[in-house]
């Protein structure tokens, strides 16, 4: 009995974790994001159209790629190896914003064109500032922003590649659904392994209706 | 109204992320231990780290890869321990000084593993050699092809039997774990080679049954090494030998000798640091 409940706190700790690694590298995606898909949305200058195709590649980057650049980055023998992260949740973090990232600003500069092309400049002859008009402008492209939010999360919550090369898949510290899914599988525990799918998608579509109420709630 | 309460909501998570941010983990010392699959895969090591991190009071990142990654880490000065059973290999890095503090921990025993019919017929070798060779004709192997211990034990096996692994026909390499690689081995009715205490803790969920073993080049030995803080200065020295002093104390090898002993009616690891 007390060994049940011991499995159950770790499962639990590894549900939690994915949510908080995924989740915290999904908001400072979002922070970075959304300026600077707003920011190409709404400007024209040299080579947009390559960076666009840049971001456009970026959507479809494979987690065990980048995951094994931020490894070579962070070892100890790395350039940044004095800083101690890697094998630590904010490895993992790192790895998942720089995959988060690019589908944040990809989302937000299709939801950003897709408003009028005149709407900041009207907010601006209204007298809002800046800040208000790029606040306003998010609220008018909310739906699609949650898109982006939704579509980030999704992704990265559910790589193993990236999360397992940083993070070092350690028991109690950086194991999160996807590795500890490859593990269990490894150690030919296939009823947990399933178990912790279905946990994978339970989370996964807990985050994701909370968005879309969220979304849903918020339409024009 | 309704942005005051995405607001809140944002704020809320932030705040939530923010205090379960990872930062707190420096705040105790902690090594890095390179080491193989099969250590953590039959979960050894999940035993005794969790005691050793109590009683020092040192974090121990269990890096489980193959033996060849797991020297290769040492090397460039990314593990402060190691824990691994590939003998010669290792030799070339005490050599060269990046592993020092060697210490014998524990063996077990590589097995032949194969299809309950047993169509290669190595059940009836007099050899670790012969088997491989009656393999190579009417078998398929599965290899782990990840550098790993195993992995070096089964290429030594092969140079034994005399066989160019390239005029054999249905070899195939997984590149994954022990675990995995048995799972592999299970479903496409091959051989492998494999750790006696993997195969145990994953026996009842295999058809694959033992076609062979008790050769003497089937020995199975694990040595683990601090990284030299005099070649690698990053290597936390004190704590990794403070771990090597653990794995070889006479109650820890006592826990090693005892792990699992009940469940499947032997030992899967035999100590062997006592009297030295």
């Amino acid at each position: 009995m007390g060994e049940l409940f011991a499995v159950e706190a770790t499962t639990a700790a590894i549900v939690l974790r994915s949510l908080v690694v995924s989740g915290l590298a999904t908001l400072l995606a979002v922070l970075v994001g959304v300026p600077i898909g707003y920011a190409i949305a709404r400007r024209q200058f040299r080579g947009r159209t390559l960076l666009l195709g840049l971001i456009n590649t970026g959507l479809g980057m494979p987690p065990v790629v980048v995951g094994l650049v931020v490894w070579v980055l962070l070892v100890r023998s790395g350039p940044f190896g004095d800083l101690g992260l890697i094998y630590t949740p904010a490895a993992m973090v790192l790895a998942q914003f720089l995959l988060a990232t690019p589908m944040v600003i990809g989302f937000t500069i299709a939801s950003v064109q897709a408003l009028s092309p005149r709407l900041a400049d009207l907010l601006t002859v209204l007298g809002a500032g800046r800040v208000r008009t790029l606040w306003l402008m998010a609220m008018e492209a909310r739906l699609g922003l949650l898109v982006a939010i939704m579509a980030a999360f999704g992704a990265i919550v559910s790589e193993v590649g990236a999360s397992m090369i940083v993070g070092g898949n350690l028991e109690r510290s950086t194991r999160v659904l996807t590795t500890a899914i490859v593990t269990e599988t490894s150690r030919g525990e296939v009823e947990r392994a399933l178990a912790l799918g279905l946990m994978l998608l339970g989370l996964s579509f807990s985050v994701n209706l909370t968005l879309t109420i969220i979304q849903q709630r918020a339409r024009p | 109204m309704r942005t005051r309460s995405l607001l809140t909501f944002a704020g809320a998570l932030t705040i939530a992320l923010v205090s379960f941010a990872p930062g707190n983990a420096q705040s105790r010392p902690s090594i890095i231990l390179a080491t193989t699959t099969s250590t953590q895969d039959s979960g050894l090591l999940d035993v005794l780290v969790p005691r050793f991190e109590k009683e020092r009071g040192i974090d121990v990142k269990v890096i489980a890869v193959g033996s060849g990654a797991a020297l290769r880490m040492a090397g460039s000065g990314n593990a402060d321990g190691i824990l691994v059973h590939a003998p010669d290999a290792e030799r070339q890095y005490v050599e060269s000084g990046d592993l020092i503090d060697g210490r014998l921990v524990m063996h077990n025993d590589f097995v032949i593993v194969g299809p309950p019919a047993d169509p290669a017929g190595a059940r009836q070798a007099t050899s670790a050699a012969d088997a491989m060779r009656a393999i190579a004709r009417r078998g398929v192997f599965v290899s782990r092809g990840d550098n790993s211990g195993t992995h070096a034990q089964e290429l030594a096996l092969w140079e034994a039997a005399k066989i160019d692994l390239t005029s054999i026909a249905r070899r195939e390499e997984t590149g994954q774990g022990m675990g995995a690689t048995l799972n592999v081995a299970d479903q496409k009715s091959a051989y492998t080679i494999t750790d006696r205490g993997t195969y145990l803790s994953l026996q009842k969920r295999l058809r694959l049954i033992i076609v062979f073993q008790g050769d003497p080049t089937l020995r199975n030995v694990y040595h683990v090494y601090t990284v030299n803080p005099a070649k690698h200065p990053k290597a936390k020295h004190a704590e990794a030998l403070a771990f090597v002093e653990f794995l070889v104390s006479p109650r820890v090898q006592e826990a090693i000798g005892a792990f699992k002993r009940d469940l499947y009616g032997q030992s899967l690891f035999f100590p062997d640091a006592s009297g030295r």
